[in-house]
């Protein structure tokens, strides 16, 4: 690719602009729709821009004690790495910056945050903040086994590490939804989980603990953490949809090749507004759970569910391969 | 992690009115705590004491915000029963159905506050929504939606139309049909199962040491109602039977609310189809003669006692209110001991607690930062003290 064209995708489409669009889009989306689910009227269209610019104008206050540096650097590290993430998610056909292992490196990135929630929380120096850190990184080693596990599916049945590569297999097979519906399942409430959404908004449990690590987040820092839950919502929505439902890829080719780059664009908003709604309505219709119910959920059932899809698929390898 | 201290209030989300715990917590399991209720004293009862008997009603209705009629058929009910009064039938029965209407509101709400806590919001939602009509309904026979303004010593101020009483009528099987849903889901969703199950668990024996009343004693198999153990106002004739529950936790109280809203309902229909004829207050003499009355009456929430001391005057020589939300306190604090720290919420809002209704006062000395707590005498003193300069009594 040339390298004009490359800083075009890097930075303007589909890359960096077109991102933060697509995520007040789907936050939009996502408000809109759990209103109209609970009878109530939701925000206008531009709401979760509105809001955003309105966080930047506010005074960013540091607790007393706080080390300023890395208080404030830590937002900034964690909106960093989910904007990379999705440099090597495909949005249109395969991502050009696609290598064997950017599977890995991208459900790396996508648990930036949490670390960061995390230490956030615990530079605080404040007992709800403290508490919702804790239960942030507990919370993690709970749901991101299965969820890493059932993400390998897809790439051990495809024999490739790189996402674009499983997309490009499964636009000559069936999509993984259908070959691995368990690993499917499991990696929606894993990215659930990790969005700490409903039901599993233990760690910033609104009732108990005030907003957990979000306590004391101010101003633009405050903005810039709500931003990088809306672009691992876009990220992780991507990444399964590239995964388990062969991504931008359409079945079918067009002659001018344009056309087919946009229809497959087309089939990537339709796939992530789809698991975008799955995520929603389980969020509007759930209750929160406890961290040790969690904890019981997570290691009795989706660890070794997950187990279960990533023998099956090894099985299957060994049965069709030569 | 070691133990560690967390404030829950006076401000916090979980909390609608200030109250304050220190929790002390291993982790997430709590270990001990100290309650302190004493944040918005406003003097009532002693406020009570300078008004006659027609300028106080107002005032005691302004008591607590959802169980305002509550507060004020309690007290008429005893000054009738110091003036040996007996107000006329239909009076007590537009009386039962406003009180019924309040029970089913402050349900509702109950129910919505008790999802929010537990983050299932969109129940939170629904059963606002659906409070709404309840209101309507209270708007639409007494003029207000929150302090009605219906009681007075003699009866009660505004009658009941039969266009009124139609429109109630109409808007009863709606209500029903939600309250069934609510009742369906409060015993099958899977989260709410989840948090209120075995949580805040209170057994009978405990349930009486405490001296808990309303639903939370109810939920620990209590048979306890003033409602039929002292029936008062029209609830001898209407048919409805005291709701219980063997569970003992938050999921029991749950259960126990929403039996009750289809209680509340059917007394509300049998008032609205059996509401008799007649006048709907009479002229009640100006002053009580000597009498000292122990006035009970079942709020929303449990029993509620007004003492009244009256003596041969307009006023009442002393006024004591004793909330539901005071006997219930004790009970939470012994619960919570060894629970979840998430469980906090939902265990302090099990008992619905209404802390207007309920708080006394706290001295908070900025420049030297420490809080006291006034004695009663000391209260006392001050109130009289106050009032002598304020208001030249």
């Amino acid at each position: 690719m040339e390298p004009w064209l490359l800083l075009l995708y890097v930075l303007v489409f589909p890359g960096f602009l077109f991102l933060l669009g697509y995520a007040f889009l789907l936050q939009f989306a996502d408000r809109k729709i759990s209103a109209r689910m609970q009878a109530r009227v939701g925000p206008p269209f531009l709401q979760p821009f509105a809001d955003f610019i309105k966080l930047l104008g506010k005074e960013v206050i540091t607790p007393s004690g706080v080390d300023r540096q890395a208080f404030g650097a830590a937002p900034l590290l964690a909106f960093a790495a989910v904007m990379t993430a999705f440099l090597y998610v495909p949005v249109l056909g395969g991502s050009p910056l696609a290598f064997q292992g950017d599977l890995v490196l991208v459900l790396y990135l996508l648990t930036l945050p949490t670390i960061v929630l995390f230490l956030v929380g615990w530079l605080s120096r404040n007992v709800f903040a403290t508490l919702g850190g804790v239960r942030a990184v507990t919370q993690m080693f709970i749901y991101e086994v299965p969820f890493f596990l059932v993400l390998l599916g897809p790439a051990i049945a495809a024999g490739s590490w790189s996402i674009s590569e499983i997309v490009l297999w499964q636009a000559s097979n069936p999509w993984f939804v259908v070959l691995q519906p368990l690993g499917f399942v499991i990696a929606l409430i894993g990215l659930q989980a990790k969005l700490e959404r409903t039901p599993f908004d233990i760690p910033e449990a609104e009732t108990e603990i005030v907003a957990g690590p979000w306590t004391e987040l101010t101003g633009r820092r405050l903005a810039l953490m709500h931003l990088t839950m809306d672009v691992s919502l876009v990220v992780g929505s991507a990444l399964i949809a590239a995964l388990f439902l062969g991504g931008p890829v359409s079945p079918w080719t067009f002659e001018p090749a344009w056309l087919s780059a946009a229809l497959g664009f087309g089939l990537f908003l339709l796939k992530t507004f789809g698991i975008l709604v799955v995520l929603t309505t389980v969020k509007m219709a759930m209750g929160r759970v406890r961290i040790d119910q969690l904890n019981d959920f997570g290691w009795k059932y989706l660890a070794s569910l997950a187990m279960v899809q990533v023998l099956v698929v090894l099985l299957m390898n060994g049965w069709w391969s030569p | 992690m070691p133990e560690v201290l967390v404030p829950i209030g006076p401000q916090h989300p979980a909390l609608k009115e200030p109250v304050n715990f220190k929790v002390i917590a291993d982790g997430e399991i709590i270990v001990r705590l100290e309650l302190d209720i004493s944040y918005s004293h406003r003097g009532i009862e002693k406020a009570a004491e300078a008004r006659d008997f027609v300028r106080v009603v107002p005032l005691l209705e302004r008591v607590c915000g959802i169980c305002s009629h509550s507060h004020t058929t309690v007290f008429v009910k005893g000054i009738e029963e110091a003036m040996k009064l007996e107000i006329p039938k239909r009076a007590q029965y537009i009386r039962t159905i406003v009180a019924e209407l309040e029970r089913m509101h402050s349900h509702l709400l109950w129910l919505g506050v008790a999802a929010h806590e537990i983050g299932f919001n969109t129940l939170f939602m629904w059963t606002w929504r659906d409070r709404e009509a309840v209101q309507d309904m209270l708007e639409e026979i007494t003029g207000n939606r929150v302090n009605y303004g219906i009681n007075e010593v003699g009866g009660v101020r505004r009658d009941m139309t039969p266009a009124v009483v139609k429109a109630a009528l109409a808007r009863l099987p709606h209500l029903e049909e939600r309250i069934r849903t609510y009742a369906e889901m409060a015993s099958q969703e899977r989260t709410m199962l989840l948090r209120f199950r075995g949580v805040g668990r209170l057994t009978e024996a405990e349930a009486l040491k405490y001296g808990t009343v309303g639903p939370t004693a109810r939920a620990s198999g209590v048979t306890y109602d003033v409602r039929k153990d002292d029936p008062y106002l029209a609830y001898a004739d209407a048919p409805w039977r005291v709701i219980t529950d063997n569970h003992g936790d938050v999921f029991g109280r749950t259960l126990v609310r929403v039996g009750e809203l289809h209680e509340s309902l059917n007394i509300v229909r049998h008032g609205l189809e059996n509401l008799p004829e007649g006048p709907v207050r009479l002229q009640p003499p100006r002053a009580a003669p000597k009498a000292e009355i122990l006035s009970r009456y079942e709020a929303p929430r449990g029993e509620l006692v007004h003492f009244i001391r009256t003596n041969n005057t307009d006023k009442v020589d002393r006024l004591d209110i004793r909330t539901p939300t005071l006997a219930n306190w004790t009970s939470v604090a012994v619960t919570l001991v060894g629970q979840n720290l998430a469980d906090i919420p939902v265990i302090v809002a099990a008992i619905d607690p209404c802390l207007s209704c309920t708080s006394r006062i706290t001295v908070v000395d900025r420049d030297r930062r420490e809080t006291r707590t006034l004695t009663w005498g000391e209260l006392r003193a001050h109130g009289i003290r106050f009032y002598r300069e304020k208001e030249g009594i």
